[in-house]
């Protein structure tokens, strides 16, 4: 904790900072459509991810249809239903969170957070939005294609993927390739711009050790993303090749319907590492944002400093990177080499260490402090208790012996969307609720936002738990209907119906979230300046919200780190980043002690 | 190692020197188009990184059909390799203020490029000219890709080329610190598509089975 010092020297004038050039938009189309500004981009990519992100929840609607009442639907047909879940996994994955964290959340805070005017890049920052609506349309418009989109799995495994017996395998595998790809090329413009920015635009007194963890969140997420985005972008052209020019990267040789198709000399497995070497790192693409922003929403609600904040940083930077070597623990029944299966494994439990270290970090940063148990904090400690079970749960799924019986069923559907969906999404609700007031300079409802979390909460609980029992009696994934199967007793079926109508309940329950939204954004109470009394500089700004160019005339002058709550002698319970040392507000006893000390 | 020194700051201890101390923001426009160029340089680098990775995977198969490599592969590597030199020589000459032979170094580093490019799709030809461009080969088909993916990313320069050129021509209309740093940038990305093509030339594509001896070194094959 910065104690605080009354010393004159401490203030410097703020000096004449390069200015950025702002493009200052001329007309409607240039301000609110083609616009430049990282805050309106940033509402564009979370506008458009939580579109397509409702769409693929009522693919989940669909799919717990039949699987909690089969054969009481006659609209789904098991190619719908792969279609379904294929397009659901990919949406809530790549279109959905990846986009939301790092488009939406890293174009709104990064620029502000750091103290910058805008993006480094502002017109490659807004090319990107419209690349990423381009691949939303082409994944939609796959929809609409003959034999309807892939429904060969969000993994996309070849040579299933492109055989004529999966749904989806003319129109609908070519368009979701190339919207992957479209995805790829519209993200690496915008993670370049978060780079660079986050390297480069960080205000004067700004040091990397200074920025809030939820920009160190976002920041190693999108250096993940650039490096480990080109594995899937190699894995999806090469897989467009062999599905249109009959190229063999993929596809073994291979006979379908009693013919011997012109495939040969393909490897499947090559698939596989280049998908995962991509796939295992973009959960933390999804997941270190997540940590980044809980981390803030924590120190601020409990009015504490974030404990162990150089840990914090480090736990980050080591997470990212351990990502990369733990890829093919996803491919243990793969028929690899068990060496490489032990290497893998024993990788993955190590980066179950700073991961823990986090969550004690986050525990003993609430620890004693001055817990305010608003709509943000219930959804940032509910992601804590949601994380640490999802975890868990791949401590079991990383040793190679659990996973292999566990492999392919429930228990795994259970374990990655506690871990990747519902932990992820409740820190979206929590940092939206949060930031409600900076965007929109209006306040929410609390009564409707505690309401919103808890049937949230409760209900992706009553969701997930049966889920785990499902997999343990060996209840596999990716099936349309289990139909007579002896070995599974009444009691699946029952579960599994009760699981489709939390669903349903959870599902609805969202309207509140969005009632409340539209709600108090139209005639919700006008918000105070920083009414959270955070400390970090995104709640500086002369104007909220933010106007063009963030900071009026002249750029903030940082002068301590983020977390400063709750500083000894100071009379308000945080001091702001941007407040210099002798403009401190002291209490009468602190100040004299001061002036004793420095006599 | 100043990044790692920077992270090992105590951010909760008191600065008594205010904001002195902390980075200069003094950073001008054409700093960040610097830094996003390494950066893009970097996902580039992992691009090829892991078709090489895939071409070598690939290769420790059995059933691996390797196809003779045209011989026009060598004559395009020289031509990579001056089309570098050529701005090289145009950056040199822009530091001695000499905006002739900038010129010409683009001029040349332009017409090598392209002769590059046409050079690699001949090679193509050749391949079909020797009958052995069969797509259903993975060697084939990663040539293919790999000089194909690495083609259009020369062809991404000349966009770049084309841009800088402009801009020494009509140098007087730029601030010359931009003319200078598209230069700057436009030498450091053919230099690092030159690496590139080096070393997927020099594992894979000149005939010598580089990459089939480390295989066979590393105990892959």
């Amino acid at each position: 904790m910065s104690d605080i010092t009354q010393d004159d020297v401490g203030y410097v004038a703020p000096a004449e900072n390069a200015e950025q050039d702002l493009y200052h938009p001329k007309s409607w189309i240039t301000k609110y459509v083609f616009c430049q500004d990282a805050k309106v981009i940033a509402i564009q990519y979370a506008s458009t991810a939580i579109a397509i992100g409702l769409v693929a929840l009522v693919l989940s609607w669909l799919m717990r249809l039949q699987l909690g009442f089969p054969d009481s639907f006659s609209f789904i047909e098991p190619e719908d239903y792969y279609q379904f879940i294929t397009a659901h996994g990919m949406i809530m994955v790549v279109y959905l969170l990846t986009a939301l964290f790092l488009g939406g959340f890293g174009n709104y805070m990064i620029p502000l957070m750091v103290g910058a005017r805008d993006m480094a890049f502002p017109y490659v920052n807004m090319v990107s939005y419209w690349v990423y609506l381009t691949a939303v349309f082409v994944l939609i418009a796959s929809f609409f294609v003959p034999g309807g989109p892939t429904g060969a799995g969000w993994t996309l495994y070849p040579p299933q993927a492109i055989l004529s017996g999966t749904p989806g395998s003319d129109g609908g595998i070519i368009l979701m390739l190339v919207s992957l790809a479209l995805f790829i090329v519209g993200f690496t413009m915008g993670g370049l711009n978060y780079v660079v920015t986050v390297l480069q635009s960080r205000t004067r007194g700004m040091t990397l050790m200074r920025m809030p963890l939820t920009i160190w969140g976002i920041f190693v997420a999108t250096v993940l993303a650039l490096l480990a985005f080109p594995a899937l972008f190699v894995g999806a052209i090469m897989m467009l090749l062999d599905k249109i020019l009959g190229t063999s990267f993929f596809m073994p040789n291979i006979v379908e319907l009693g013919e011997h198709l012109s495939y040969g000399g393909g490897s499947p497995i090559l698939f596989q590492h280049l998908f995962w070497f991509f796939g295992h790192p973009e959960v933390y693409i999804v997941a270190l944002p997540a940590f980044g922003i809980v981390s803030d929403l924590i120190a601020v609600h409990s009015r504490r400093h974030i404990f162990g904040y150089r840990m914090m940083v480090w736990a980050i930077v080591i997470i990212g990177a351990l990502s990369f070597v733990v890829w093919a623990h996803h491919m243990y029944v793969s028929g690899m080499n068990p060496y490489f299966g032990f290497f893998f494994a024993t990788t993955t439990l190590i980066i179950a260490i700073p991961t823990a270290l986090k969550v004690y970090n986050w525990t003993l940063t609430l620890w004693k402090g001055n817990i305010r148990l608003n709509t943000p904090m219930l959804f940032a400690i509910g992601f804590i208790v949601t994380f640490l079970n999802g975890g868990i749960t791949g401590l079991f799924l990383g040793n190679v012996a659990i996973d292999v019986p566990l492999s392919d069923t429930m228990f795994v559907v259970a374990h990655f969307h506690m871990v990747m969906g519902v932990a992820p999404m409740l820190v979206v609700f929590g940092a939206i609720y949060h930031w409600f007031p900076l965007i929109t300079g209006k306040m929410y409802s609390e009564t409707l936002g505690k309401f919103h979390f808890w049937v949230t909460f409760l209900g992706a609980y009553l969701i997930y738990f049966p889920m785990h029992y499902l997999g343990f009696v060996g209840v596999p994934r990716r099936y349309f209907e289990l139909g007579d199967t002896q070995i599974f007793t009444e009691s699946v079926g029952q579960l599994n119906a009760f699981i489709s109508i939390m669903t349903f309940i959870v599902g609805f329950a969202q309207i509140v979230f969005f009632y409340n939204m539209f709600r108090s954004y139209a005639a919700g109470k006008k918000s105070e300046m920083n009414p959270w009394g955070a400390a970090s500089l995104e709640w500086q700004t002369p104007e909220m919200p933010p106007g063009h160019g963030n900071w009026g005339k002249s750029l903030p002058l940082v002068y301590r780190w983020a977390y400063d709550y709750g500083v000894p002698g100071a009379t308000h319970d945080f001091v702001p980043q941007n407040m210099a040392p002798k403009d401190v507000p002291m209490e009468k006893k602190a100040r004299k002690s001061t002036r004793s000390r420095k006599a | 190692m100043n990044f790692f020194r920077q992270l090992t700051e105590k951010p909760w201890l008191p600065d008594k020197n205010g904001a002195i101390g902390m980075r200069d923001n003094n950073v001008s426009d054409t700093a960040h188009a610097r830094v996003g160029l390494k950066m893009f340089l970097i996902v580039v680098g992992v691009l090829f990184f892991l078709l090489t990775v895939s071409y070598a995977g690939r290769m420790v198969y059995e059933d691996w059909r390797p196809v003779p490599q045209p011989w026009l592969m060598w004559q395009n590597t020289a031509m990579l390799m001056l089309a570098s030199a050529g701005l090289h020589w145009a950056q040199s000459a822009m530091r001695r203020d000499e905006w002739n032979q900038v010129k010409m170094g683009l001029i040349g580093a332009g017409a090598f490029t392209i002769g590059f490019i046409v050079g690699q799709l001949l090679a193509w030809q050749q391949l079909v000219d020797k009958g052995v461009f069969e797509l259903t080969n993975p060697a084939v088909a990663l040539f293919i890709l790999i000089t194909g993916l690495h083609g259009l990313h020369m062809l991404g320069g000349l966009v770049a080329w084309g841009r800088t050129a402009d801009k020494v021509w009509q140098r007087d209309k730029f601030e010359l610190n931009k003319v200078r740093q598209s230069i700057d940038n436009c030498t450091l990305y053919w230099h690092f598509l030159l690496a590139v093509w080096l070393v997927l030339f020099g594992l894979l594509f000149s005939g010598n089975d580089n990459m089939g001896i480390l295989l066979t070194i590393c105990g892959f094959k």
